[in-house]
């Protein structure tokens, strides 16, 4: 029997490192050789601390919010006598438990040992089938071959744009050149998008393999994997991976003795959002200022060092081994006629389950919000979900029967990403969602595009106005037209998809626009400038608002009622955050 | 944060910075590496460091600052004991990441980009953390703390406060 530990950024947050040692403390003199080990993340971040108890068998029975006062009751009751405890179960590897309904829409091909498995251990990712994929693509040794299955299996760039991945191989495979290279883009900088640190934290190999593969199917010898220093632990189990299969002979001169040589080195980025655009991040692996340059050539014809370069990301590569293990056709039976297999979202917002799922392509946005993740928070109506991070755009929740491929997501306007998806309420104001991410891209633009540069900005300001209740009626009609020109005008995603989050909230929710500009209300009640503050019945007089309030508004007798006079009231927000008795109302 | 690969067995030696040569175990491209590994030692990128490595790769200054400019990462004042970064994501700003950033100015008296008049926190604002699940979220050094409240901010700086407490008895 095992203990599990879900160690994951998500679950050391929630406090999991404690558990784990109050776990391995007391474990000790429990006798049936019951071991304690560490494992990912399964993705339901929304019940971690997670603790796993596993069968010899394979059973497993999962218990959520694992603090480090239920280890005693853990183990005497469950390890000690065998009686799982129920009231604290989350699923059992048997369908039973509350939360396994967020499991049974999923379907995990890039999340197969996410949670499953130590990821700091290679021997357990070895017993999964780990190198398998790579040790017969090496016997078979024909690169063309395997191209063609990856073409065939249809598998898409996950980063965003969804390019064909076969295609891509293909191409770095023929450009002329005697050094080629396969970076990993692992710098996930979409606010909102976590799925490739949850893969690199949990499953490592996975990636190394990937990389390794396309090594062998393109001819190159050297692999990148452009990580965010943001992500301390992902670096960490890199690392460790890189090292352990470097031992092992999966990496290195000679891979499983044939002669087939490929290095893989860790480069930490150093907090640019722009280097995920592929020729931004080449630049700053040579160690120069992260900005894009203009496509053609392409990098699979002159990339990092002027050699052909293959880029992909985290999960394009995690797919790899399993589609060479499952042949083409296992993965092109799932998802639609254009995209294929599977697609990991990191659900998070105002939603009852947020974590991340792995689900088949041409599923519907309402089935993934209502089915996989419960629904929207203290009972309030579904507005919008935000996708495609900062070059993405808000789908309303009338279109929620839409179906999760590429193209149908274009034609909302908004951009499949790389799979954040941002949850929004009735509270949530889309102004404001928009001004944030132009605050985003604006201060994220590098500069070298006077229209990225400058017309981020612009439209900043103009935002900025609208939510401030200083909004002028010609302001939406200024927001297209910039719109317009800094989408026509930029050389890069970034700039390109900038103007996304305003185009889409402007199509379907321009009545909050114009409510902003012409009655100068914010109907979600959240910008701070156009509410009207009032002071309800559950004033008990204690006078902590009158003290905090900065315009000296609030009046009224120790022990009493008090008043706001709204003629003063600047908005501050102050009384709101000192009152402990919820008797601030914003209206 | 440039880190060591342990080996399977045991610990490999530190990678080796090739100054002369501008070289990076074989390759080119060192300039990030060395700025985050002087950045790791003092906290930040002095000029003097900036100096010093014109001096030894001959790297342009103009290249040098460029790059130290242009990433997030690179800090150009020295920083306080515990670095606070706030994160302000999609998924915490809708979770009222603002309110976060609010309070903890309220407790420390700096807001975004400053250090406290002590040298004991420097607050920074950061784009996403990774924790969307578990926002608002906030990590003071290596620690990530999640599902925040403004009122909570007290009791999680608590134990930093304490530790300098501690150190200065």
């Amino acid at each position: 029997m095992r203990i599990l530990v879900g160690l994951g950024t998500c679950g050391v947050a929630s406090g999991a490192g404690a558990t784990y040692a109050a776990i391995l403390a007391k474990a000790g003199p429990l006798d049936g050789g019951c071991r304690v080990e560490k494992t990912g993340c399964v993705g339901m971040c929304y019940r971690e601390p997670l603790v796993e108890v596993r069968e010899d068998d394979g059973t497993r029975w999962q218990y959520g919010q694992m603090t480090p006062d239920r280890v005693d009751r853990l183990l005497t009751e469950h390890i000690g006598k065998g009686e799982p405890i129920e009231e604290w179960l989350v699923w059992t590897s048997d369908g039973k438990g509350p939360e396994t309904a967020f499991l049974d829409r999923q379907q995990r091909i890039v999340l197969r040992n996410c949670g499953v498995i130590d990821p700091e251990k290679i021997e357990e990712y070895l017993e999964a089938g780990g190198y398998q994929a790579l040790k017969r693509v090496l016997e078979r040794n024909d690169p063309d071959g395997l191209i063609n299955v990856i073409i065939e299996s249809g598998l898409r760039g996950r980063g965003g744009a969804g390019f064909p991945t076969g295609m891509k191989w293909r191409f770095t495979r023929l450009a002329p050149g005697k050094q080629k290279y396969v970076i990993c883009n692992a710098d996930e900088g979409d606010p909102g998008a976590f799925m490739d640190r949850s893969v690199l934290e949990s499953d490592p190999h996975a990636v190394l393999e990937g990389m390794a593969i396309a090594g062998h199917a393109i001819g190159s010898t050297q692999g990148y994997i452009y990580v965010r220093a943001e992500y301390p632990m992902a670096i960490e189990r890199l690392n460790i991976a890189v090292a352990q299969a470097e031992a092992r002979g999966f990496l290195g001169d000679d891979v499983f003795g044939t002669g087939f040589a490929f290095h893989v080195e860790l480069k930490e980025g150093a907090g640019a959002f722009v280097c995920g655009e592929e020729t931004a991040l080449i630049a700053s692996i040579e160690g120069r200022r992260g900005m894009p340059r203009v496509r053609p050539p392409f990098p699979a014809v002159r990339g990092l060092w002027e050699c052909p370069t293959n880029i992909n990301n985290v999960e394009t590569f995690a797919n790899v081994p399993w589609i060479v293990l499952n042949g083409a056709r296992a993965f092109n039976c799932l998802g639609t006629a254009n995209s294929k297999g599977t697609k990991v979202f990191a659900m998070a917002g105002k939603i009852r389950r947020g974590g991340l799922v792995e689900v088949p392509m041409g599923i519907s946005i309402r089935e993934i919000v209502n089915d996989v993740c419960g629904g929207i928070k203290e009972g309030r109506k579904f507005k919008a979900v935000q996708m495609g991070g900062p070059s993405g755009g808000c789908i309303p929740a009338e279109l929620e029967d839409t179906v999760i491929d590429y193209e149908s997501i274009n034609k909302t306007g908004a951009i499949m990403g790389s799979g954040g998806l941002v949850v929004l309420d009735e509270t949530t104001c889309m102004v404001d969602v928009a001004r944030f991410f132009l605050d985003f891209t604006h201060r994220e633009s590098c500069g070298k595009c006077t229209f990225c540069r400058v017309g981020t900005k612009r439209m900043l300001e103009i935002l900025v106005r609208i939510t401030e209740g200083k909004g002028e009626e010609r302001d939406l009609e200024k927001l297209e037209n910039l719109a317009s020109l800094v989408k026509n005008n930029s050389l890069c995603g970034l700039g390109q998809g900038a103007p996304n989050p305003v185009l889409t909230t402007l199509k379907y929710f321009r009545a909050e626009y114009e409510a902003h500009i012409s009655n100068r209300k914010c109907p979600a009640h959240h910008c701070q400038a156009l509410l009207t503050y009032t002071i309800n019945e559950k004033c008990n007089g204690c006078q902590v608002c009158m003290r905090a309030c900065t315009a000296g508004a609030i009046t009224g007798e120790k022990g009493k009622p008090h008043v706001i006079d709204h003629g003063k009231c600047i908005h501050c927000d102050e009384c709101a955050r000192a009152c402990r008795f919820e008797a601030i109302t914003r209206v | 944060m440039t880190s060591t690969a342990p080996g399977a067995d045991g610990a490999e030696a530190p990678r080796t910075y090739d100054f002369r040569n501008l070289h990076y175990k074989g390759e080119g491209g060192a300039l990030i590496p060395l700025l985050q590994k002087f950045q790791v030692e003092d906290g930040y990128i002095s000029r003097e460091r900036i100096a010093e490595i014109h001096r030894k790769t001959g790297v342009p200054l103009s290249q040098i600052y460029g790059v130290a400019t242009f990433y997030a990462q690179f800090r150009r004042h020295p920083v306080g004991r515990n670095i606070i970064k706030v994160c302000h994501g999609t998924a915490c700003h809708v979770a009222n990441a603002e309110g976060i950033s609010k309070s903890l100015k309220d407790q420390l008296g700096v807001g975004a980009g400053e250090t406290t008049p002590d040298r004991e926190f420097t607050v920074e604002t950061v784009a996403c953390l990774g924790c969307c699940s578990l926002a608002p979220v906030l990590m003071i050094n290596k620690d990530t703390h999640g599902n925040l409240k403004p009122a909570d901010l007290r009791k999680v700086l608590k134990p930093y406060r304490e530790r300098k407490a501690k150190a200065g008895s």
